[in-house]
C-alpha cells in the first residue's frame, strides 16, 4: 500500500478554485517531485497536506489513516514534516533550541518536571541535546549549535528548517522550493544533502521546486500542475518533454 | 558544566542579597521608608517576572496584568481573614487559593488570545483589567470603594524570610520553564507559530499554559501584596499599574529575566528615594521608553549587532575549520 493517499483534493477560496481533482499516491521510501509554473496550486497543496487549510474535498490518508480535520501539529504528529518557501525558524533561538523544539513530541517529560527541573528532566534534556546534535551533525550545522538561527547564512537556515523538520520523525517529508535563491554550487550541495537523508532516515519525500536540473536529477517521479489541476504525472524525462508540460512553462 | 557554574553563581547572589539585607534590617540600618520598600520591591519583582512570561517569551502583549493581582490579593485576603487558621497556614493557603482563581482568570482571558494578537489583545487584556476592578469596586464582600481592611500584615519586613522565599520561587519556576520543552515551545511560538504548529505543537494549548502559569504567580504576588499592606482598595490596581509592570519587562530587555529583575527594584525604589522627582515619573517613563526604542531600530544599535555577530561567525568559522 501506497504511504500516501490523495484522492480528488480540492479546495475553493469563495470563487476561485486553487486546487482542483488531485490525485497522488507516494510509494514508502520515493522521492516525488510536484512542479507547475507560479501560481499552479503548489503550496497550496502542501498546506492542505499539513491542515495549514481544510480542503472542500478529497481525501489524505498516511498509512491508511485519515488526515482531513486534523490541526497541524496533530499531522506533524501523525508523520507528515514540511518546510517553508519562505525560511521560518525560530529566529531568536540557538540553532539547537530550533532543532530541540521539534523533538518536542518524541522525547517527553511532564510540566511538573519542567518547573522544578526535577524527575527525568535532566536525563531527557541531555537525550534530546545528543539527538539534536546527531541531525545536526547530517548537515554540518554542529558547529553552530549556540548561535542564533537569524545569525546563520541563508544557505544553512535552509539546512536548519530541514533539520528541525527531520527532528519530528516523519514518515513523509514535503519540502517546499529548498533550492530557492541558492547558488549552483549550493544546489548540487542540497541535492546530496537530500539523497543521504533519504538513506538515512527512509523518510519518503515530496518536494516543489523550479530548479529543473534539481528535480531531473533526484525525482524519480513526477506530478504536475497548472491552474490547480493536474497536468501530467509521470518519471522525470517523459513529463519533462511532455508538450503538455512545456507549454504550460513556456506559453505556445 | 558551564551550566551548573552559572547556576552556582546565581544561587551565591540570592544567598548574597538576603544575608545583606537581613543584616542590615537585625541591626537597624535601614530606616523605615526604606524597611517598607522591602516587600513592594519583592512583590514587583513577582509581578514584572511572571508577566515576562507572557510578554517576554510567548510574546503577546497584555494590560491587564494588575487584574490577576487584584484577583489573588483580594481572594487571599478573604481567606485570612475569614478562615480560622494559625497566621501562617492561613497565609499559605491564601498563596494557593489567591494563586488558583488568578489562574482561572488567565484560562478565561487565555481563551480569546487564540484569537487575538498584538493590540487587539492588549486591548482586550486591558478591559478585561478594568472589568475586574469594576466588579471589584461594586461587591460587598469586598469591600466596595471604602476597601478591605484588617488583613494581618504578614509580609511585611519583619516576615522578610518569607516573602524573599516566594520571590524565588516565582523567579526559579519561570526560569526553569524557560528552559524545558514547554518553556521552549512557548517560545517557538512567540518566534514563528505557523513554524511551531508545523513543528507538532499545539500552539493554542502553550499560549493558554503561558497565560494560566503567569496568572498564578501574579495572583501570588497579590497575595504577598495584601499581606504587607493590610488594605485593598480597588483603585490601587488600575491600569497604570499593569503598564508599571510591564515598563519593568520592556525596560529589563523583553525575554531577559534578570534584566525584569533589576528594571523592578530599580523601578520601585527609584520613585520612592527620590520623592522630589515622583510628580515627573510618568513622564521620565514614557522618554525612557521611546528612547529604548528609538535606540533599538538606531542605526548605531544595527552596527553594534553586526560587529557583535560578526565577531562570534569568525569564532565559528575557525572553529569549523
Amino acid at each position: 500500500m501506497a504511504l500516501l493517499e490523495v484522492k480528488n483534493l480540492g479546495i475553493s477560496f469563495g470563487g476561485l478554485r486553487a486546487v482542483d481533482n488531485l490525485n497522488m499516491s507516494l510509494e514508502k521510501g520515493s522521492l516525488v517531485g510536484l512542479i507547475g509554473p507560479n501560481g499552479a496550486g503548489k503550496t497550496t497543496a502542501f498546506n492542505l497536506l499539513t491542515g495549514v487549510y481544510r480542503p472542500t474535498d478529497g481525501t489524505i490518508t498516511l498509512d491508511g489513516v485519515n488526515m482531513i480535520g486534523k490541526t497541524p501539529s496533530e499531522i506533524c504528529k501523525a508523520g507528515i514534516a514540511r518546510t517553508f518557501q519562505n525560511i521560518r525558524l525560530f529566529n531568536k533561538m540557538s540553532v539547537k533550541d530550533n532543532v530541540k523544539t521539534a523533538l518536542h513530541n518524541q522525547i517527553k517529560y511532564s510540566l511538573a518536571e519542567s518547573i522544578l527541573h526535577l524527575g527525568s528532566y535532566k536525563a531527557k534534556e541531555k537525550e534530546m541535546d545528543e539527538k539534536a546534535m546527531e541531525i545536526l551533525k547530517v548537515f554540518e550545522l554542529d558547529s553552530y549549535a549556540n548561535t542564533f538561527a537569524s545569525n546563520l547564512p541563508y544557505g544553512k537556515q535552509r539546512k536548519l528548517e530541514i533539520a528541525r523538520a527531520l527532528a519530528t520523525n516523519p514518515k513523509l517529508l514535503l519540502l517546499d522550493e529548498p533550492a530557492a535563491g541558492m547558488n549552483p554550487n549550493e544546489t548540487a550541495e542540497l541535492m546530496e544533502t537530500i539523497e543521504l537523508i533519504r538513506k538515512k532516515f527512509g523518510v519518503t519525500i515530496l518536494l516543489i521546486e523550479h530548479d529543473m536540473k534539481l528535480v531531473s536529477g533526484i525525482c524519480e517521479y513526477l506530478y504536475v500542475l497548472n491552474f490547480g489541476t493536474e497536468l501530467a504525472n509521470g518519471t522525470p524525462d517523459v513529463v519533462l518533454n511532455d508538450p503538455k508540460v512545456i507549454t504550460a512553462y513556456l506559453g505556445e | 558544566m558551564e551550566k551548573k557554574k552559572k547556576l552556582l553563581i546565581d544561587a551565591m547572589i540570592a544567598v548574597a542579597v538576603y544575608a545583606v539585607i537581613m543584616v542590615l534590617l537585625n541591626k537597624g540600618i535601614l530606616n523605615r521608608q526604606m524597611r517598607s520598600l522591602l516587600t513592594p520591591i519583592c512583590t514587583n519583582v513577582m509581578l514584572a517576572v511572571s508577566l515576562c512570561l507572557i510578554v517576554g517569551f510567548l510574546g503577546e502583549l497584555t494590560l491587564g496584568h494588575a487584574g490577576f493581582m487584584s484577583l489573588g490579593a483580594y481572594a487571599g485576603a478573604l481567606v485570612t481573614i475569614n478562615l480560622p487558621f494559625p497566621p501562617y497556614v492561613s497565609l499559605l493557603i491564601a498563596l494557593v487559593v489567591g494563586g488558583c482563581v488568578a489562574a482561572v482568570a488567565g484560562l478565561i482571558i487565555g481563551m480569546p488570545v487564540l484569537r487575538l494578537r498584538g493590540d487587539y489583545l492588549a486591548i482586550v487584556t486591558l478591559g478585561f483589567g478594568e472589568i475586574i476592578r469594576s466588579v471589584i469596586n461594586s461587591m460587598d464582600i469586598t469591600g466596595g470603594a471604602r476597601g478591605l481592611s484588617g488583613i494581618e500584615r504578614m509580609t511585611n519586613h519583619k516576615h522578610f524570610t518569607i516573602v524573599f522565599i516566594l520571590t524565588l520561587i516565582v523567579i526559579v519556576v519561570v526560569s526553569n520553564l524557560v528552559n524545558s520543552r514547554h518553556g521552549r515551545a512557548v517560545c517557538a511560538i512567540r518566534d514563528n507559530y505557523i513554524a511551531a504548529e508545523a513543528s507538532g505543537i499545539p500552539v493554542s494549548k502553550f499560549k493558554i499554559l503561558a497565560f494560566v502559569v503567569s496568572a498564578f504567580l501574579a495572583g501570588m504576588a497579590g497575595v504577598v501584596y495584601a499581606h504587607n499592606t493590610g488594605i485593598l482598595k480597588p483603585a490601587n490596581f488600575d491600569y497604570n499599574t499593569s503598564i508599571e509592570i510591564l515598563v519593568m519587562v520592556v525596560l529589563g530587555g523583553m525575554g531577559n529575566i534578570k534584566g525584569t529583575i533589576v528594571a523592578a527594584v530599580i523601578l520601585t525604589a527609584l520613585p520612592e528615594l527620590l520623592r522630589g522627582a515622583a510628580d515627573y515619573r510618568m513622564l521620565i517613563y514614557a522618554i525612557v521608553l521611546i528612547a529604548m526604542m528609538l535606540f533599538r531600530n538606531s542605526k548605531f544599535n544595527a552596527a553594534l549587532m553586526e560587529k557583535k555577530n560578526r565577531k562570534v561567525m569568525e569564532r565559528l568559522q575557525k572553529e569549523g575549520n
